[in-house]
């Protein structure tokens, strides 16, 4: 079986895998990050949403292998310790989840397009760059308003640091 | 999925060798209809050479005249290239207007046209615009390209490097999408340089994107949406008719895109 190595939140790994194993399934079956979900495994729901490179992608629809050498985040990437990114905790205060199962891709999406289109990003934007996620409980609404709030947040610690 | 062999060349000469080489192959580009395909078991080649690894097929350039894009080239870097937007802003919007966000940044153009979706967005977008698909072998104007639902004029072993599209043209794509998948309901793309305008359809044919005649000569006479009132839309017998639209509603919404990208192509 050929090898594929790449960074995954900061940390080299490397694996054996087949030819058909998908990103999502080496981040899940291999490296045990069970937070990047597969909802519909047809790259509609993007659930499985991570970032490789820098670049949301969805990790159902892309080979282990075609990431040798990348740079893979997944939400457990994000949190500083028990400090939750400002993305993930806008989605908590804004309750912008209800079962959950779609929030790692929603935060992943929300991260990317913050990194795209900066902090100030409203609602009709939001609502137009979601199109790639799907949520089967809240009605948007609350993930709305998390990503607005949490791309904010985003741009307060920018300008703070700096 | 199903198991298979995976090839990952490093550049473009030893994807060179291994389409001679490897039987029972398909490229893979960016695999967001590829991979999908093989999981449904719609496609189901034994291996399958992966471009990713292939810098030399990245990349947007002014050339004279042209703007030179790479087969690698994800819609993504089409839609935000500072290039493209200046020389043509129609073809950028196309771009930023395929699937969703997460799929744009992997989707490729080579991979679009290579698959020649009926209801994908470059092929009416190229013909239109008169590009000239460039391949490790030959180069093919895209009139001869797309030669039908999912099927085009490359050869066994044939790979997409570029994509060459002259500039200087008055061009817009409207598509009216299918609001689940995204993919083009119906999209028309118009082109005019000079007194030359190209109409393509996508989405609608029974055999893949084609040329409305009847709507190039009106508007080849006067580069106006007006030009297209008393036009008849083509015919629905000729149409795809499915759970989204029927065939009428689809040669309706033909006329209505056809419009509408015409009064884009001529705002400024």
């Amino acid at each position: 079986m050929p090898k594929v190595s790449m960074t995954v939140n900061g940390k080299r790994v490397s694996a054996d895998v087949e030819g058909r194993t998908l990103l999502v399934q080496f981040l899940r079956e291999h490296q045990r990050l069970t937070g990047t979900h597969v909802g519909c495994d047809t790259s509609q729901c993007g659930a499985c949403v991570v970032h490789v490179d820098g670049k949301a992608i969805k990790a159902c629809t892309n080979l282990a292998l075609s990431c040798e050498g990348a740079n893979v985040t997944t939400i457990e990437g994000l949190a500083n310790g028990t400090e939750l990114h400002p993305m993930q905790a806008a989605f908590r205060t804004h309750h912008g989840l209800q079962c959950g199962f779609c929030t790692p891709g929603m935060i992943m999406a929300a991260i990317d397009m913050v990194n795209r289109l900066g902090y100030d990003l409203s609602e009709e934007t939001i609502r137009h760059e979601l199109e790639g996620n799907i949520c089967r409980c809240t009605g948007y609404h609350n993930i709305v308003k998390a990503i607005q709030a949490g791309a904010a947040a985003m741009g307060g610690l920018k300008v703070a640091a700096e | 999925m199903y198991a298979f062999d995976f090839h990952r060349p490093a550049t473009l000469r030893q994807a060179n060798n291994l389409v001679g080489k490897v039987e029972d192959a398909k490229i893979l580009a960016g695999g967001q209809t590829l991979l999908p395909t093989m999981k449904q078991r719609l496609a189901s080649p034994a291996a399958v050479i992966d471009l990713s690894g292939v810098p030399e097929l990245v990349g947007i350039e002014q050339k004279g005249r042209n703007l030179v894009i790479g087969a690698m080239t994800s819609h993504a870097e089409v839609a935000s290239s500072a290039l493209v937007r200046a020389a043509l802003p129609g073809l950028a919007a196309l771009a930023a207007g395929i699937g969703d966000p997460h799929v744009r940044h992997k989707g490729t153009i080579g991979g679009s046209i290579a698959n020649n979706d009926p209801a994908a967005d470059y092929p009416a977008g190229l013909l239109a615009l008169g590009a000239t698909i460039v391949t490790n072998r030959r180069k093919i104007p895209a009139g001869d390209f797309f030669t039908g639902m999912f099927s085009t004029a490359l050869d066994e072993g044939e790979i997409i490097t570029k994509v060459i599209v002259p500039t200087g043209a008055k061009f817009a794509y409207a598509k009216f999408r299918n609001p689940a998948s995204r993919y083009a309901m119906v999209g028309v793309a118009v082109g005019k340089k000079g007194s030359s305008v190209v109409v393509a359809v996508t989405g609608a044919g029974s055999d893949g994107v084609f040329r409305w005649a009847d709507a190039e000569a009106a508007l080849g006479k006067r580069f106006n949406a007006k030009s297209l009132d008393g036009i008849k839309n083509p015919a629905a017998k000729e149409l795809n008719s499915d759970i989204h639209a029927s065939a009428e509603y689809r040669s309706h919404l033909i006329g209505v895109m056809a419009r509408r990208a015409v009064t884009a192509a001529t705002a400024k």
